[in-house]
């Protein structure tokens, strides 16, 4: 019998807390005993833990960990085709294939995540615009279905498996091992243009009209500007370097230097980051950035700014954050993210980090976040009247036809998640004929009642 | 024409038993990062390959898997013959890494699980560790390195039959260790307290579990710096030593 431990888990914003039995086994084969055994009524695969809220959560079920399922299988570096096992890590990934002159096609703004977990939450990055998600560069993957079964699934190979598995939140079996479609890169570089605008409306003008001149394109915006300063932001966005644009002499394009790791040692107090200690930090952020053109920046630190620093969630105290991403329709982007701004500025809730970018196509993911328009990112600090505030903003959302990130949150209704996700029925029945036991479950496919319970 | 034999003959490989374990997988990984080619071995064929690929890509080295079943004696002569071969003859070391911790309640009731333990434990390697003795000692060069543990420093009532397993095995590679001193044939004993795998994974009450990792890099550089002996983390030398100390009226009533 596969060994397992009883503890209290969370995403990476910390909320909720929930009690999991979990396991992490070391063979492929154990994933069948665990899924045959009848120890819990449902379990949940989990990565690294870096969705926000309880997407990889199972309270009172079983959690099953795939760190130690984290093996390369095969690469062609003629193709750039990569094939893995589920619990390898992105941040391997890029050890294995940059000084081989690849890098992932898609990235979020993580490294520490897994390739199950990126293709379960079928994650979007900075070049969404052009690319879309990271699906459109899975060419196939390996399911092991709770009925026992292992398929192989593609675009057109059990292509319903495919669509739902992708951003299925790991409810349709457990990913075993994935193939993707690497970019070939010449450097480990991009140069950066940066823009400063005074209001979010300058931001997304400027994304509509030149976006499709960048590869990589993504505006930090503070939001807790008000009035005629709402949604202030900076823009930053980037195409390849080529070796030619590194200063002569560079040792290797292809290795740019390691950078000191820094990590935030202990909690700090819940409620530090406040509307006036965040709104300091962004107004010295704004101030701090200029207007110019064709930085030279490592991919390293344009991705991943923070990965250097270990465990920044603690930032936000013992209590935790939430994590609130929407995308709008292009017609109502401009309308919903006004109410938006305003309702988050006015609410003094600091959000340190928002985000903002232009989406490009969706794809036939059939609970896939990502459609044209405009996504931005808030992270909220836990604290008193938190959870109707999200509610409020749902109804925004809603009422302006969006949608939230399922993978962020950690609040939302089954009736708000119904709304946003029409094909959810699709999602059920497909779920109904892989899993008919419903043996995979998690805490968030209950709250927001993927799941009828 | 002499880049060839040359080549062959700056050839290290290393024989990893009982390979796909958390803790194997870490001690081959180190190896291989000090480009040692290796020698996969264990029952699981798919497993095996599966972290002999792994290896393989990571590392840029030579991996190959043989199938080798620690309680299949019989099999074990033509087992050492496989890998010679397989190897060219470059193998420079074993690292014993299989093990079997089983169910001490059952084995207390059962003698078939006890008999398991046993086999596995001490049986099994001592049968594997004499024929590799002899090849080693015949090359006048080489290591053994086995995974004991401290489970075999003293009986406890929690697993007492794993630890008389581990304890023969210890007494066994002490007897080897002598019989090689002064061939060239260093034999390595690793004691591991808690370290992060399967057999700890959920026991309450644990303290200052190591990872693999560390795990595996303490066993890489314990066989490197010709040890004869080392405990995995190294302050589980002064633990043991005082578990040993405690007079047996008084440790015969401790509940552990």
């Amino acid at each position: 019998m596969e060994p397992s431990v009883v503890r209290s888990l969370s995403g990476w914003g910390r909320y909720p807390v929930e009690t999991c039995r979990v396991f992490r086994p070391e063979k492929r084969a154990s994933l069948e005993e665990i899924l045959a055994s009848d120890a819990e009524s449902s379990y949940i695969a989990r990565g690294l833990g870096r969705s926000y809220g309880d997407a990889a959560l199972n309270h009172q079920g079983g959690v099953i960990l795939f760190e130690r399922l984290n093996r390369f299988v095969a690469f062609d570096p003629r193709t750039g085709v990569l094939e893995c096992e589920a619990g390898v890590t992105l941040a391997e990934i890029l050890e294995f294939v940059v000084p081989r002159g690849h890098y992932l096609p898609v990235t979020p703004g993580t490294k520490f995540v897994t390739l199950g977990g990126a293709i379960a939450n079928d994650i979007h990055g900075k070049n969404h615009h052009r690319v879309g998600t990271l699906s459109n560069f899975v060419l196939d993957f390996r399911l092991r279905t709770p009925r026992g079964e292992m398929i192989t699934c593609s675009p057109r190979q059990n292509p319903e498996a495919f669509w739902a598995t992708v951003g299925g939140l790991g409810l349709t079996g457990l990913l075993v091992s994935a193939r993707i479609r690497l970019q070939p890169i010449a450097t480990a570089y991009v140069l950066v243009d940066f823009l400063k605008v005074s209001h979010f409306e300058e931001a997304i003008a400027a994304m509509a009209e030149s976006d499709h001149l960048y590869e990589f394109s993504v505006a930090w915006t503070d939001c807790l500007a008000r009035a005629r300063a709402l949604g202030r932001s900076i823009l930053m966005r980037a195409n390849p370097a080529t070796p030619g644009d590194l200063p002569t002499r560079s040792v290797d394009p292809l290795s740019p230097g390691r950078r000191p790791k820094r990590s935030i040692p202990f909690d700090f107090p819940s409620g530090l980051l406040n509307a006036t200690t965040v709104g300091a930090f962004n107004s010295l952020f704004y101030g701090l950035h200029r207007t110019t053109s064709r930085r030279l920046v490592d991919l390293e630190r344009f991705f991943y700014p923070l990965d250097s620093i270990r465990d920044w969630n603690r930032m936000y105290g013992r209590r935790g954050f939430v994590q609130y991403q929407l995308v709008f329709p292009l017609e109502t982007s401009r309308a919903g993210l006004t109410e938006v701004l305003e309702r988050v500025s006015a609410s003094g809730r600091g959000s340190f980090l928002g985000v903002l970018k232009r989406f490009g196509d969706a794809n036939a993911g059939v609970l896939s976040f990502p459609f044209p328009g405009y996504t931005l990112a808030l992270d909220l600090p836990v604290g008193d009247g938190l959870i109707p505030f999200l509610r409020d903003l749902d109804a925004v959302v809603l009422r302006h036809g969006g949608r939230i990130y399922p993978a962020k949150d950690a609040v939302t209704t089954p009736e708000s998640l119904a709304a946003m996700y029409p094909r959810i029925e699709e999602f059920r029945a497909i779920k109904a004929r892989l899993d008919p036991k419903n043996r995979l479950s998690s805490s968030l496919a209950r709250r927001v009642g993927i799941l009828r319970s | 024409m002499t880049g060839e034999p040359a080549a062959a003959a700056s050839r290290r490989t290393v024989l990893i038993l009982g390979a796909t374990s958390s803790l194997a997988r870490a001690v081959a990984a180190e190896l291989a990062r000090r480009r040692y080619e290796l020698l996969l071995a264990g029952r699981d064929p798919e497993e095996l390959e599966a972290v002999a690929t792994d290896l393989r890509m990571r590392h840029a080295v030579r991996v190959e898997s043989r199938p080798f079943d620690a309680l299949a004696l019989d099999s074990h002569g033509a087992f050492v013959e496989d890998c010679r071969k397989a190897s060219e003859d470059s193998l420079v070391g074993v690292v014993l890494c299989f093990g079997y911790q089983g169910d001490q309640p059952l084995a207390e009731k059962d003698i078939r699980e006890a008999r398991r333990i046993l086999d596995t434990n001490l049986l099994g390697a001592v049968s594997i560790l004499s024929l590799f003795a002899g090849y080693f000692e015949g090359k006048r060069n080489g290591f053994l390195c086995a995974i004991s543990s401290v489970a075999g420093d003293r009986g406890r009532r929690s697993n007492y039959v794993y630890g008389a397993a581990k304890a023969g095995l210890t007494v066994f590679l002490q007897g080897l260790r002598n019989r090689l001193s002064g061939s060239g044939v260093r034999v390595v004993t690793i004691k591991p307290g808690f370290v992060d795998t399967p057999m700890t994974y959920g026991r309450p009450g644990l303290f200052l579990v190591a990872s693999p990792e560390k795990a595996g890099r303490r066993i890489v550089d314990a066989v490197l710096d010709g040890k004869d002996e080392s405990y995995v983390p190294g302050f589980w030398r002064p633990v043991m030593f005082l578990v040993r100390s405690i007079p047996e009226r008084i440790f015969k009533r401790m509940r552990w």
